[in-house]
């Protein structure tokens, strides 16, 4: 098992870090898994995450200039860690202004990611800093766990309203209530409701767009079901676990959208230049 | 004692008494022959900090006859609109009175009561330090490596290499001598202490703009850091970890030649060090020779397997000391120092209370509520 990369460009070191500090405020761990063409932050659905998952894809390309993998074997190559991603978020910060940030995978008695660059400094001698940040190999028996999730059979897509927007939205009514109600139809409309014994609030959002699969209806390539544009799919999620999920997102995605199934999931995708992140919300009764 | 601060010497007393507060609860107030002396020290006897304030530091400064030693919380939140301070002390009536003259008339009054205590002296001469060397902090800005919620760490000093062992994390920065203003350094060693307290000097440091200057010896005596100007002396004693905590020193010599780690991953010990050698790191026979990494893997990396484990068990404990490994090194500008956990007591040279023989524990987070 091998895995060596480097960044020289400043921009993607920037765009890396982003990325990390993103999923750092998503969860507390997570699952890196290392292709030899991408880079993979997954969350599993576990009783323990609330049943939360996630799925997160970098393309290698983007971000290193060097990379270099060798998997578990040949057959299976790749690599998968379990990571505290705040703490490379953390050793990622303190080399934003290196010339290069070389990343890999160590043993130092205990299998670490380790963060090395060169910082400029005044001096004619550069700064050297090294941080080792420990991971727990994931052995394969283990990997099926870690698989992409399948797009689920949604019932309604909507393009979301700016994410900032929407949080500040969430951010108001978790005061009021745990639970809130995210519901959508295929005519660009969105609202977000909670509902307490003293008071009900609703945020109707309209305009939104829907993308164009949702129009295709059905996954499982059957006769398109004309479904009424007007008629809203909805699910009752913890707003906790939305308002998360809002509070990590530092830059605007080129593409938002959810994709609801009635009264059993929220899927969120985010769609960046060099990444891509799927967040699945299960509702509750 | 009377006496007034005015201008921009109100913000550096601010940060004085800010720094001190990271340090210990309670302030120690002593009024001298050479000027008000403000000290601090934290509940387990390892932190130690005084800051002398000359009087030309004040306008006006009145002495009482008897020197009084004062005891009060800290106040923390000196206003950035304070114009002038007057401070007063009333025998009598056991007060402490700060006046503050604010912006815009506005005047406030903070009335403290004291008591008095035992004079509290930490002992030490930093002229017969073997080394030292001091450097502006904005230069070195070892400030962007302090991670705030760092319950515990250690941050041993080898001349030019820096470790910090956070919970989940070690970090290892490399200084050359020439980053430093002034860098005298006999005998090559390293000193762990904790971090934590030393950060208060930083801080007060950063925002005055003076140069920190950093004694220290063997494992074992105190590192001292000080901050001086023609108005203001501060110094922050710290305890370091002894050298008797080296259980490991012998196998960590064997270690040097270790063999290759399992299977499964590469030997990067050459590598993790690669990055060092390929800067331009004076060249010596150390960076040429055998690699330092190996002690680095096997000490410091054991602490790190137990922090590994530590943040999904636990995450809000605290955390113990760690000890310090001690390795000659063939005289040059890279090598090695290492350290990793257990819980022993750092020895210390305080001479106020004997030092108990048990663990020295970091509070759990820190409170940045004072840091601009």
């Amino acid at each position: 098992m091998k895995f060596r990369g480097k960044i020289v460009d400043i921009a993607c070191l920037n765009h890396f870090s982003r990325v990390i500090t993103t999923i750092s405020k998503l969860t507390k761990m997570c699952v890196l898994r290392l292709t030899s063409d991408n880079l993979f932050f997954v969350l599993s659905e576990k009783v323990a995450n609330g049943g939360v998952s996630m799925w997160c894809e970098l393309s290698q390309a983007n971000f290193f200039d060097e990379y270099q993998m060798e998997g578990v074997s040949t057959e299976d190559n790749e690599i998968c860690l379990e990571v505290t991603p705040e703490n490379l978020s953390r050793a990622l910060k303190t080399v934003q202004n290196a010339k290069a940030v070389k990343l890999k995978l160590t043993k130092k008695h205990c299998p670490c990611l380790t963060i090395a660059a060169e910082l400029p400094t005044l001096s004619s001698i550069s700064r050297v800093v090294t941080h080792d940040v420990p991971v727990d190999v994931i052995p394969r028996r283990l990997w099926h766990e870690f698989k992409e999730p399948n797009m689920p059979d949604f019932d309604v897509s909507i393009y979301l309203p700016p994410l900032k927007t929407m949080k500040n939205v969430v951010d108001r009514m978790k005061n009021l209530s745990n639970f809130l109600v995210l519901e959508a139809n295929l005519n660009g409309e969105m609202n977000l409701k909670i509902e307490t014994d003293l008071v009900s609030v609703t945020t109707h959002f309209k305009d939104l767009g829907n993308p164009p699969w949702g129009e295709d209806a059905s996954q499982d390539g059957g006769p398109s079901q004309s479904r009424d544009p007007q008629a809203m799919a909805q699910a009752r999620v913890d707003i906790r676990k939305l308002q998360q999920f809002l509070m990590g997102q530092q830059v605007n995605p080129s593409k938002a959208m959810c994709n609801i199934v009635h009264e059993r999931v929220v899927h969120l995708i985010l769609l960046h230049e060099d990444m891509s992140l799927q967040y699945f919300i299960p509702a509750v009764a | 004692m009377d006496c007034v601060v005015t201008g921009g010497n109100v913000k550096v007393l601010a940060k004085a008494i800010q720094s001190l507060s990271r340090i210990g609860d309670e302030l120690y107030v002593e009024p001298q022959e050479d000027g008000l002396a403000l000290r601090s020290v934290n509940s387990s006897r390892s932190a130690y900090a005084c800051f002398l304030f000359a009087p030309l530091f004040f306008s006006r400064c009145e002495k009482c006859a008897q020197s009084v030693q004062a005891v009060f919380r800290s106040l923390a939140s000196l206003e950035k609109t304070v114009e002038k301070c007057h401070i007063e002390l009333d025998e009598q009536k056991n007060r402490l009175t700060f006046t503050l003259h604010c912006k815009h008339g506005l005047l406030k009054t903070h009335n403290l009561s004291f008591q008095d205590s035992e004079s509290l002296q930490a002992v030490f001469d930093k002229d017969s330090y073997a080394n030292e060397f001091r450097s502006h902090p904005r230069s070195v800005n070892i400030s962007s490596f302090y991670f705030k919620r760092e319950i515990q760490s250690s941050f041993s000093l080898d001349n030019l290499q820096i470790f910090v062992l956070s919970k989940a994390m070690l970090t290892e920065l490399c200084l050359a001598s020439d980053e430093f203003d002034h860098f005298a350094v006999k005998a090559h060693n390293s000193v762990t202490f904790c971090l934590k307290e030393l950060r208060g000097l930083l801080v007060f440091a950063e925002s005055t703009g003076l140069p920190i200057s950093m004694y220290f010896d063997e494992p074992g005596s105190p590192v001292v850091l000080s901050v001086t100007d023609n108005v203001l002396e501060g110094n922050f004693v710290l305890a370091t970890l002894s050298e008797d905590s080296n259980h490991c020193k012998n196998n960590t010599r064997s270690a040097h030649t270790a063999a290759a780690p399992p299977d499964d991953f590469m030997n990067d010990d050459m590598d993790s060090y690669i990055i060092a050698m390929d800067t331009s790191m004076a060249p010596g026979p150390s960076t040429t020779g055998p690699p330092t990494a190996p002690f680095h893997k096997s000490t410091c990396s054991k602490q790190l397997a137990a922090a590994n484990h530590r943040p999904r068990l636990h995450s809000e404990e605290e955390e113990e000391e760690e000890e310090t490994e001690d390795l000659d090194r063939p005289p040059n500008k890279k090598f090695c120092s290492l350290f990793f956990g257990s819980v022993l007591p750092p020895s210390s040279q305080m001479t106020t209370q004997p030092v108990s023989s048990q663990e020295v524990l970091a509070s759990d987070s820190e409170d940045d509520s004072h840091a601009e």
